[in-house]
């Protein structure tokens, strides 16, 4: 296409804009509320997943070795746990160790814990096993429970798994929403562009008796439907970039010394940035090119 | 240059407004199409521009079948013909100058073409002073004078004009055929469906007459005919 013909369309499609006034401030609305929902759902879901990734992370095994076993049968038990593959590390604790650490825990009044049970321990030894594939967690847990001398498995999976059905759960139901925003934004998008095109449809007539190709009918309209799209994600960037930077500067630093944490600024708004916009154009264009169609039947 | 062979048309209401049309129009011929009001003389010229399909048969114009012609061709088959109509069809909101450049913009000509085509057909219609103005500040005729120059702006092989003195009174209905027969004079094939009697009976040429979708007449320098 040449220069002055795209520039030509250009301004068609600005002109039609200018003149739909209204409709054109109700598709751009629509669109914008459409993409700071996706926008903002988009931030919450991917720094939940954030989140449940870095727990996940840190997901263990912990094995209480059976009080009745003793030396060889604990060996044979490492042993056997040895050889399974899929896990990754074995660290030993004896209980001494154990009741260290829960003293700790407590702080001051682990003090408390240890008048009582320095004459007889009653915590196990124990395995910390973790696994190669965090996914596996659950099923390692098991096969150990099988296991002789094994006194109980301990995992954390069981809060993880929440988490991530949590996330599960709210996917689905932001998907529901917002394909049903983007049908309805498409829908206005399509309408808004159908009265342009009513309103030009002498214009149309003439352009197809002296000629001119389909494609060069549709160029305005395409162009008009993108500007809609790109208007309309103008507001959603802004105020998430805004909100997303506020959000991130209150939070992060009380996560600190923590193993979660959020996804930093950049790159990750560059990212919603980019969706928004083109989702913007994906919505401007399907719902240009959705009333533009019909129209140049011949 | 046009020639149709055994040709149907049947709307999807089922009126059938061609019922077996044979017609050879050669390059350079003045044709009057007449007949009473509903007879298909519309239809029958509409055929020739593809605005619409025969049901069944074969229009060849230019050497092209046009019935076998592929959706995306017909823009550039446009290209050849002009066509007017009895409500001009001018964009109000451009002057009479962008009206007929319009045709030349929108099939992507060159700025300098434009300009030197658009006066050129200013002048054959006699109206070069009034290239600034709307199409409401000008009278009918003048109207009709601005769309049979946008018609021919790109040097077509044949005009289609469709009953073009329809809206307008005697007087000015002898200054477009003036330009018709100007054009024709040029070598430009001019079809022009009329009931106008004065016209065909004064100006002669072939005319073509239709009934009920049939042609029952078809003589060189030929009478109106009818008695409206
Ligand atoms: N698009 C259409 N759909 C259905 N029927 C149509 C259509 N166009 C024309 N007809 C019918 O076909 C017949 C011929 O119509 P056409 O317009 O060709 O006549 P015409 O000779 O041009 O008449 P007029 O002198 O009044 O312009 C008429 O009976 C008309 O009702
Ligand atoms: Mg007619």
């Amino acid at each position: 296409m040449k220069i002055r013909t795209l520039g030509r369309h250009i301004k068609e499609s600005g002109k039609s804009i200018a003149r739909n006034g209204w409709m054109t401030f109700a598709s751009i609305s629509a669109v914008t509320v459409t993409l700071l929902l996706v926008g903002v759902f988009y931030v919450i879901l991917m720094n939940l997943n954030e989140v449940a990734t870095s727990i996940e992370k840190d997901v263990s095994i912990k094995v209480l070795v059976d009080t009745t076993a003793g030396e060889t049968e604990r060996e044979d038990l490492l042993n056997k746990l040895k050889k399974m593959d899929k896990i990754e590390s074995i660290i030993f604790s004896s209980k001494e160790q154990e009741l260290d650490e829960l003293i700790t825990s407590f702080g001051d009044e682990g003090d408390l814990f240890k008048e009582l049970y320095e004459e007889r321990n009653p915590l196990n030894d124990a395995f910390i096993i973790k696994t190669k594939d965090p996914i596996d967690t659950m099923e390692v847990a098991k096969q150990i429970e099988t296991f002789d001398y094994v006194y109980k498995v301990n995992y954390g999976k069981g809060e993880v798994e929440k988490l991530f059905n949590v996330i599960d759960a709210s996917r689905n139901v932001g998907l529901a929403l917002i394909i049903g925003l983007l049908f309805t934004a498409i829908f206005l998008i399509s309408n808004t562009i159908k009265i342009t095109i009513n309103s030009r449809r002498k214009e149309i007539e003439i352009m197809r008796l002296v000629g001119a190709t389909n494609g060069f009918i549709r160029w305005p309209f395409f162009l008009e439907g993108l500007w809609l799209g790109i208007l309309g994600s103008i507001i959603p960037i802004t105020l998430i970039a805004f909100l997303y930077k506020e959000v991130y500067s209150y939070i992060q630093p009380k996560l600190e010394g923590h193993f979660i944490r959020l996804l930093e600024f950049t790159p990750f708004i560059y990212e919603v940035s980019g969706l928004i916009l083109g989702l913007g154009c994906l919505i401007g264009t399907l719902g240009s090119l959705l009333s533009v169609r019909k129209f140049l039947k011949v | 240059m046009i020639t149709m062979k055994e040709v149907y048309k049947r709307y999807p209401n089922g009126v059938v407004a061609a019922n077996g049309i044979d017609i050879q129009i050669d390059q350079g011929e003045f044709v009057y199409v007449v007949g009473a009001s509903g007879a298909g003389k519309s239809t029958f010229i509409k055929m020739m521009y593809r605005e619409e399909k025969p049901t069944s048969g074969q229009i060849i114009v230019n050497g092209v079948d046009i019935t076998k012609l592929k959706n995306s061709k017909v823009p550039l088959f446009r290209r050849n013909i002009g066509v007017v109509f009895q409500d001009f069809k001018l964009l109000p909101k451009l002057t009479v100058y962008e009206n007929i450049a319009f045709a030349l913009e929108v099939i992507e000509e060159s700025p300098r073409v434009t300009k030197k085509k658009v006066m050129e057909v200013l002048e054959l219609v006699n109206l070069k002073h009034k290239a600034r103005m709307f199409p409401n500040e000008l009278s009918g005729g003048e109207q009709q004078r601005v769309s049979i120059a946008r018609s021919i702006v790109n040097s077509p092989l044949v005009v289609i004009a469709d009953e073009p003195t329809g809206n307008l009174d005697p007087d000015t209905s002898w200054e477009i055929m003036r330009i018709f027969e100007e054009i024709n004079a040029r070598g430009t094939t001019v079809i022009m469906a009329t009931h106008n009697k004065e016209i065909v009976n004064t100006k002669k040429h072939r005319v073509i007459a239709i009934e009920n979708g049939l042609i029952v007449r078809d003589e060189q320098r030929g009478d109106y005919g009818y008695e409206n």
